[in-house]
C-alpha cells in the first residue's frame, strides 16, 4: 500500500487538515489498513519537500496546517495509478516452501499438511465473507478490500488443490529416473531469492 | 449486525437433516464404484453447511441421499427426525414436497407462470388449496424482498430478481431443508455472492441449508464448511472467530 499516493489521492479533492487525511484514509480502506498519525505527518513532510504537495504557511507545524495537492503532485498521482505494481518477480511464498518441504521430509504425510492449510484458509475465508455480509454491506471502500483478500485466499485454496493433485499423481507414478533430483534445484533457486 | 449462530455447539438443537455412516455405491463387483463411504453429517435448524470437494467427489450424490431421491447402500438417513428408511414412496415424496426446498443451478422457473405463481407452485403441486398457496407465495416474496414484483414474468424479471423469486420458491410454506447443487451457476461473482448472501439469510430465519459448490468464496458463506474427497468428509472447518478479529484494534497502533 503506497500511503503517499494514497494521501495525494485524498488531497485530489481538496485541501486537507492531517488529522481528517488520517480518517479519511482509514474509513476509505474500511479500516483494514490502519495508519497512525506519525505516518501521515512524516509522509506529508516528505510530499511538502518533493514538491508533490504544499502546506499554508501559517508558520506552525501540527494540526492547524492544511495541506493541498501540487500539479506536479497531481501528476505523479496520475503515473502512479496507470504504473503496474510489481508482480514479475514471485515473492517468496511461505505456505509454498512448506508444502515443498513436506513432500521431501521422510514420514511427512503432504496432504494431511495441505489439508491443514486448506481448513485454515477457508475458515479465514468464513470470516472475511462475515465482514462482506454486515459492514461492508454499505461500505464500498470495505467491500472492495473484503474481495481482493478472498480473491487471493481463493487463489491459495486453489493452488493447494493442484499441489495436492500434483503429489497425489506424482506418489501413484512408478519412479522415473533420478526422481529426487528435479525438486532439489528448486528449493535452492527459491531460497537463493532471500 | 446479524450474527449467525455457527456450527459445532449447538447439540441441544434437533437435526433438520442427520446423515449416520452413510455410503452409496454403485453397480457390481468388481466393478463397483463407491460414491460416498461413511459419512456422517448433522445440519441444524438456522445452520447453513457447504460441501465442498472436487468433481467426483461425491457431493451431487449426498445431495440426492439427502433429498430422498436415492438410498444409500447402507446407513441413516433422518429429515427432521424422521428416518426415510424403510419409509413407503409417498411419504417419502410428501416429505420432498413439503419439507425440502431446492435451488437449482439455473434457477428453473417456469416461464408460463408469474412471479407468485412459480413461488406457490410447490404448495400448489402438494395439493394446498390455491388463494392459500398463493398467500404464502407472496409471503416468501415479500421475504426476499421482490413482493412488488409477483405479477411479472421471469423474462420480466432481472437475473437478481429471478435468484429471488427461485430461493422463494424453495423455501416457500413451512420447508425446513433447503439443498442446492452450485445455486449459483455461471453467474459473476458478486451476483453469486449474493444468491449465497439470500440463503444464509433463508438460514437465519430457520432453515436449515446444504449448498454444493466447488467455490471457496462461495462456501466461505456457509456457517461450516465440509470437505469432501472421494466420497469421505476429510475435514470440516472449526467454528471461526468472528470478523473483529481481522481489523486492527485502535489501541494497538
Amino acid at each position: 500500500m503506497s500511503v503517499p499516493h494514497a494521501l495525494l489521492a485524498l488531497l485530489s479533492e481538496g485541501p486537507k487538515y492531517g488529522l481528517q487525511l488520517r480518517e479519511e484514509f482509514e474509513a476509505g480502506t474500511g479500516e483494514v489498513w490502519p495508519l497512525n498519525v506519525g505516518q501521515v505527518y512524516k509522509t506529508l513532510g516528505r510530499l511538502e519537500r518533493d514538491g508533490l504537495a504544499e502546506s499554508d504557511d501559517t508558520g506552525q507545524d501540527g494540526p492547524q496546517k492544511r495541506f493541498r495537492i501540487t500539479p506536479r503532485g497531481a501528476e505523479a498521482l496520475a503515473t502512479w495509478l496507470r504504473t503496474p505494481p510489481d508482480l514479475t518477480s514471485p515473492p517468496r511464498d511461505e505456505l509454498v516452501m512448506k508444502v515443498l518441504v513436506a513432500a521431501r521430509v521422510p514420514g511427512t504425510d503432504a496432504h494431511e499438511v495441505i489439508q491443514a492449510h486448506r481448513l485454515y484458509l477457508l475458515e479465514l475465508m468464513q470470516q472475511w465473507t462475515r465482514l462482506k455480509e454486515g459492514e461492508a454491506r454499505d461500505d464500498l471502500g470495505l467491500a472492495l478490500v473484503v474481495d481482493a483478500e478472498l480473491f487471493r485466499l481463493d487463489a491459495v485454496i486453489r493452488w493447494l488443490d493442484a499441489a495436492d493433485v500434483r503429489l497425489a499423481r506424482a506418489a501413484a507414478e512408478p519412479p522415473r529416473p533420478s526422481p529426487a533430483a528435479a525438486p532439489v534445484p528448486q528449493l535452492r533457486r527459491l531460497g537463493a531469492r532471500r | 449486525m446479524n450474527r449467525p449462530e455457527h456450527g459445532g455447539d449447538g447439540h441441544s438443537a434437533v437435526s433438520v437433516l442427520e446423515l449416520r455412516d452413510v455410503s452409496k455405491a454403485y453397480g457390481q463387483e468388481p466393478a463397483v464404484v463407491h460414491a460416498l463411504t461413511g459419512v456422517d453429517l448433522s445440519v441444524r435448524a438456522g445452520e447453513m453447511v457447504a460441501v465442498m470437494g472436487p468433481s467426483g467427489s461425491g457431493k451431487s450424490t449426498l445431495l440426492t441421499i439427502a433429498g430422498s431421491l436415492e438410498d444409500p447402500t447402507s446407513g441413516e438417513v433422518l429429515v427432521c427426525g424422521m428416518a426415510l428408511a424403510g419409509m413407503p414412496q409417498s411419504r417419502k415424496a410428501r416429505l420432498r414436497r413439503r419439507v425440502i426446498g431446492y435451488v437449482f443451478q439455473d434457477f428453473n422457473l417456469l416461464p408460463g407462470l408469474t412471479a407468485a405463481e412459480n413461488a406457490a407452485l410447490p404448495l400448489e403441486l402438494d395439493g394446498v388449496a390455491v388463494p392459500k398457496a398463493r398467500a404464502a407465495g407472496l409471503a416468501a416474496l415479500d421475504a426476499l424482498g421482490v413482493a412488488g414484483r409477483a405479477s411479472r414474468f421471469p423474462d420480466q424479471l432481472s437475473g437478481g430478481e429471478r435468484q429471488r423469486v427461485a430461493i422463494a420458491r424453495a423455501v416457500v410454506g413451512d420447508r425446513r431443508l433447503l439443498l442446492a447443487d452450485e445455486p449459483s451457476g455461471a453467474l459473476d461473482s458478486v451476483n453469486a455472492g449474493e444468491v449465497m448472501r439470500l440463503l444464509h439469510e433463508a438460514c437465519q430465519r430457520g432453515v436449515a441449508a446444504v449448498v454444493v459448490t466447488h467455490d471457496a468464496q462461495l462456501a466461505a458463506w456457509a456457517d461450516r464448511v465440509v470437505l469432501l474427497r472421494d466420497g469421505r468428509v476429510t475435514g470440516q472447518t472449526a467454528r471461526p472467530p468472528g470478523p473483529e478479529s481481522l481489523l486492527m484494534p485502535r489501541e494497538a497502533r
